[in-house]
């Protein structure tokens, strides 16, 4: 095990500890805060900033397994496709009488089956790229969920149900507890399990896994799966959260995901980054929106901001660094 | 990459019919795609037409050409960027900008010549192109990321150069809108423009030296650069095409739809790139011919008019054009692996 570093784990030093991007990422929230607080009254306060983070986690779910899907080098476009898909399913479903219990089941399963699919079709056809696999999926998966539901609502979900996305245990709210779980969850797969290791293996070098005995088909399955099980469970927050479901729910889920991964310093040439800077990242867009949209900041001037932090964050180390490394071409 | 082992292995267990080379395989295969696609189209008309008999009237077919002639300029652009291993998400977006401002502009100058208008958009595709080339040649980001970005950019400047307020139809002088419906030798200006790109690409792709270049560096981009070819600036010009031919098609489009709104055109980057992959342009990139293009164009034009003259709702269209994008895609995989596998068993002789 010795001999195969993958991350950089070199001697330690105080200067190369604070040059990381995920302090940064600390300095940059920290900014975003003071300016929030200096721009609205009302945002440093407990209970609005509680329930800020309500509205926002509910995507946070899938940036977690989308960090191994970056770090493998993929994409995955199609989550946000598959939230609706499983929304919708799991609301027709109810709606036609199957228990709610066993609804949230099969919307899970729902999820988990569109992303083995991707997994599939990624691994099996290798000379296509995620990009295309996922978007074709994207297309199809939404295109179900609109088949399904045509452009009705559905809903009058049991009450039990609303307490997903609003309800708290004491005074943290529920979303938040169950989020903290998975995150250090997926945490400890990433950086503290063989697997973790593998898949920053196959990131750097997917051939080089493969001959060192590396199962890369197997373990790039189990990722995508993951992916859309977690999918699976931002549907189930999702609407709980709205009370219905419609087959548009979740639309540009996928840019705010990609978008809060590759801000947190996963790289997308592979191989690099860690769960913490992501997570970081989902607080980060999570605040600054919240924070502008109490300033009356329009939809689609955040739309504007998150487009350019995303290339922000992606082209700052390219600069930096850029010139000490060969070009990669592909 | 890591299946070359088994292709290589199937090679060598080789049948016994290895030794009768074949140079004009891969060439074969390329021609039936093309007259597949062809027989498929013909089919798919002629069944539709037996369902619902108004399919094939004049009226319906220019209608339908004038619809896929803006979905194929934009192939057209999208067949370079694909050539060239990337991809454009942000085109919707672009289409969307370039449209809005320039009928903000006809609205504001009523007197305006349409061609200015048609300039003014081509112009705000252009930068639009011209940053993204900047973000993918220059500095180097993926192609999925950068347009995935902009997309959003360009989005959120739509809507904020409309003020969030649509410009309607009469908003705009008689003489912009016209542009859509009026005619120069019989045929319609859409379809006319149409022709005009497909032939100006077909001659640049295939006999111009950038025209091969863009080819050359899709097919292998570190041979491209170590044989002199500036691959920087191939891609940068392979948006910025993209980008002016979005900005041509937004035009295009407010005139057709006598509409601008913020979120015209959201999504049809998906329909575009399903025109390319069914018209055989691959994914990895240095294949890709102009008819290849108008085939798949067409035959998307051909469904998305049919479908509900034959009363599929308009609920099952994405899924169905979801389906086809996927099968066009595995069908260029197999057909892909079966072309190499031949050369493989080629090259043992």
């Amino acid at each position: 095990m010795d001999t195969r570093i993958i991350t950089n784990k070199r001697d330690f030093s105080l200067k190369g500890f604070f040059l990381q991007w995920e302090w940064m990422l600390v300095l940059i929230f920290i900014g975003v805060n003071i300016m929030n607080m200096s721009l609205s009254e009302y945002y440093w306060d407990y209970n609005n900033l509680r329930d800020a983070t309500m509205n926002f986690l509910d995507k946070a779910f899938i940036v977690l397994p989308m960090v191994f899907i970056i770090i493998l080098g993929d994409i995955d476009i199609s989550v946000a496709s598959t939230v609706a898909l499983s929304s919708v399913v799991m609301a027709d479903l109810y709606n036609m009488g199957v228990p709610m219990p066993l609804a949230v089941v099969i919307c899970l399963a729902v999820g988990t089956v569109c992303g083995f699919i991707n997994g599939l079709l990624v691994v099996k056809y290798k000379e296509l790229s995620a990009v295309i696999v996922t978007l074709a999926t994207m297309i199809i998966y939404r295109g179900i969920a609109y088949i399904l539901l045509e452009d009705q609502a559905s809903g009058s979900f049991p009450d039990w149900f609303s307490f997903l996305g609003w309800g708290y245990v004491g005074s943290i709210p529920f979303i938040l507890i169950v989020f903290a779980v998975f995150a250090i969850l997926f945490a400890f797969l990433l950086h503290k399990t063989v697997f973790g290791r593998r898949v920053y293996a196959m990131g750097n070098n997917s051939t080089a896994s493969f001959f060192s005995g590396i199962q890369v088909g197997k373990v790039k399955i189990i990722v995508f799966t993951l992916t859309g099980l977690m999918a699976g469970v931002t549907a189930l927050f999702l609407t709980s959260r709205m009370g219905s479901t419609r087959p548009n729910v979740a639309t540009g889920y996928e840019l705010d995901v990609i978008a809060m991964v590759v801000l947190g310093g996963i790289s997308t040439a592979g191989g690099k980054g860690r769960m913490i800077g992501a997570i970081l990242a989902v607080f980060l867009i999570g605040f600054l929106r919240y924070g502008l949209g109490l300033v009356n900041v329009q939809a689609q001037v955040l739309l504007i901001i998150i487009g350019l932090l995303l290339i922000f964050a992606v082209a700052v180390p390219k600069l930096k660094w850029g010139k000490n490394k060969p070009r990669k071409l592909t | 990459m890591d299946d070359k082992g088994s292709t290589m292995a199937a090679a060598l267990a080789g049948e016994p019919h290895a030794n009768t080379p074949k140079p004009s395989f891969s060439a074969s295969i390329a021609k039936f795609r093309e007259l597949g696609l062809l027989v498929f189209i013909i089919l798919l008309s002629v069944g539709v037409q037996l369902r619902n008999p108004s399919f094939l009237t004049w009226e319906n077919i220019n209608d339908m050409a004038t619809n896929t002639a803006i979905l194929s300029i934009l192939a057209v652009g999208m067949m370079f960027v694909i050539i060239t291993r990337g991809i454009d998400l942000s085109i919707g977006a672009t289409l969307a900008l370039s449209g809005m401002i320039a009928a903000l502009t006809v609205g504001e100058f009523p007197g305006m010549n349409p061609i200015l208008a048609i300039l003014l958009g081509m112009g705000v595709g252009l930068v639009c192109g011209i940053v993204l080339g900047f973000l993918v040649a220059k500095i180097g980001i993926l192609p999925i990321i950068a347009t995935l970005g902009m997309m959003n950019v360009f989005r959120g400047l739509t809507y904020v150069a409309g003020g969030g307020k649509w410009v309607s139809a009469h908003q705009m002088p008689a003489s912009f809108k016209d542009m859509a419906t009026g005619s120069i030798l019989g045929i319609n200006n859409l379809i006319f423009i149409a022709l005009i790109i497909y032939v100006i690409a077909y001659y640049f792709a295939n006999h111009t030296r950038t025209g091969r270049q863009i080819y050359a560096v899709g097919s292998n981009p570190e041979s491209a650069k170590i044989s002199g070819i500036n691959t920087d600036k191939i891609l940068w010009l392979v948006y910025a095409i993209m980008g002016g031919l979005s900005g041509l098609a937004g035009v295009l489009w407010v005139a057709k739809f006598a509409s601008a709104q913020g979120d015209t055109a959201s999504g049809y980057e998906l329909s575009v790139i399903a025109a390319c992959v069914l018209g055989g342009v691959s994914i990895a990139g240095g294949s890709g011919k102009i008819s290849g293009i108008i085939l798949g164009s067409v035959l998307l034009g051909i469904m998305n008019n049919a479908l509900p003259l034959i009363n599929v709702s308009p609920f099952w269209q994405n899924g169905i054009q979801g389906a086809i994008i996927l099968i066009a895609v595995l069908v260029n995989a197999i057909v892909k692996r079966g072309v190499d596998r031949n050369n493989l068993m080629r090259r043992k002789i």
